[in-house]
């Protein structure tokens, strides 16, 4: 829903990028994007193929998406556990004190252009 | 063709964004007004509430209000009708306001004198979560009928929340509303929000809302 929003405002940030390196054209963008990011990987690519093309910098650029699993840690017996399973209550010891470890990002790692 | 460069960015999504709302916070502090993020779904009350409030406090505060919350002018006329500056944002269809569009907002409403400016977002529980406008306070509204299990279903929108309100007070034993499943609920996500259970229709509990709002105002013009 509002992947839009976060497509317009990588390309923001990649035309600055783009600029302060001297770049004329950008190829390919890796995102790592953590399970529980809230982002949609399949409606991001949507906008992400109708906003880049219209960007001088960015047209036909790939977007390559690293998805990261969710991991939460648990305060009270100090175990991990997928969080996309369990949410925010420990499977081991049945705990709400819990921590999410990764999984939360949605995260510009890299580029690849001239 | 020249060489391929690769370059490491590692910056999140919205980090720009974030840049322009911190940006934005500063200035609003240096010049003391005091911007209140309001977020919900649409219908639960939000309008209603900006209203009564206007009429309690706009003797002791200048108050601005922004809406956003429907594409037509509705909610800005209302508001314009109990003493506010008011003026109406097109989101274009967006889900959501970001720190450009409230900062456009404010320069159409001009904030120079204001001491308290409402941004009435989007209704909607998830996109205007993760968007920095550069509000010092984010408040969201939970109607009653809308169920005490949101905080389960819409965590992000809790955990950012500096303040809580239960809107419709008045109705929630029609809808089997359980305020002390609620609370926790909401403190399993945000040990530190706020919880004001009111109604704009009886009164009941819009006195500490208003008392949170001076409070807030008051010290954010330190
Ligand atoms: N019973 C009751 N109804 C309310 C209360 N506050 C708002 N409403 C009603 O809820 C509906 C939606 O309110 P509105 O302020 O337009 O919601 P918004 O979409 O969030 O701005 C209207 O019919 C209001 O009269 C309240 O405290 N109690
Ligand atoms: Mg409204
Ligand atoms: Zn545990």
């Amino acid at each position: 829903m509002h992947e839009l929003g976060i497509v317009f405002h990588m390309i923001d940030t990649l035309e600055e990028v783009g600029r302060d390196n001297g770049l004329t054209s950008i190829a390919k963008v890796t995102l790592n994007l953590g399970e529980v990011s809230g982002v949609l990987p399949d409606y991001l690519l949507d906008c992400w193929r109708w906003a880049a093309d219209r960007s001088d910098l960015l047209r036909g650029a790939e977007l390559d998406i690293e998805k990261i699993d969710a991991v939460t840690v648990c305060n009270a017996c100090g175990r991990t556990y997928a969080t996309l399973a369990h949410g925010k209550t420990c499977p081991h010891c049945g705990s709400n004190d819990t921590v999410l470890l990764r999984g939360n990002e949605a995260e510009i790692d890299t580029i690849e252009g001239w | 063709m020249d060489r391929i460069k690769v370059i490491e960015v590692k910056e999140d999504v919205l980090a720009n964004n974030d840049r322009a709302a911190q940006a934005l916070r500063e200035r609003l502090h240096d010049q003391g007004t005091l911007l209140v993020n309001l977020m919900s779904s649409p219908g639960s009350g939000k309008t209603t509430l900006l209203s009564a409030t206007l009429d309690a406090l706009r003797d002791e505060l200048s108050i601005g209000v922004m809406e956003a919350d429907v594409d037509s002018d509705v909610d800005a006329y209302t508001v314009q009708g109990h003493g506010a500056k008011a003026v109406q944002l097109h989101t274009g269809g967006m889900c959501h306001l970001d720190a450009a569009m409230t900062e456009q907002g404010l320069r159409e409403l001009g904030t120079d004198e204001l001491d308290l400016v409402f941004l009435e977002n989007v209704g909607n529980l998830i996109c205007p979560a993760e968007f920095d406008t550069g509000a010092a306070k984010k408040v969201m509204i939970l109607s009653t009928p809308e169920g005490h299990d949101k905080p389960l279903k819409y965590p992000l929108m809790f955990e950012v929340s500096d303040l809580v309100i239960v809107s419709k007070m008045d109705v929630a034993p029609y809808f089997d509303f359980d305020l002390e499943q609620f609370e926790k609920n909401v403190r399993m996500r945000n040990p530190h929000a706020t919880i004001l259970p009111v109604s704009a229709k009886t009164g009941e509990g819009m006195d500490a809302w208003y008392e949170w709002l001076r409070e807030s105002v008051a010290s954010w013009k330190h």
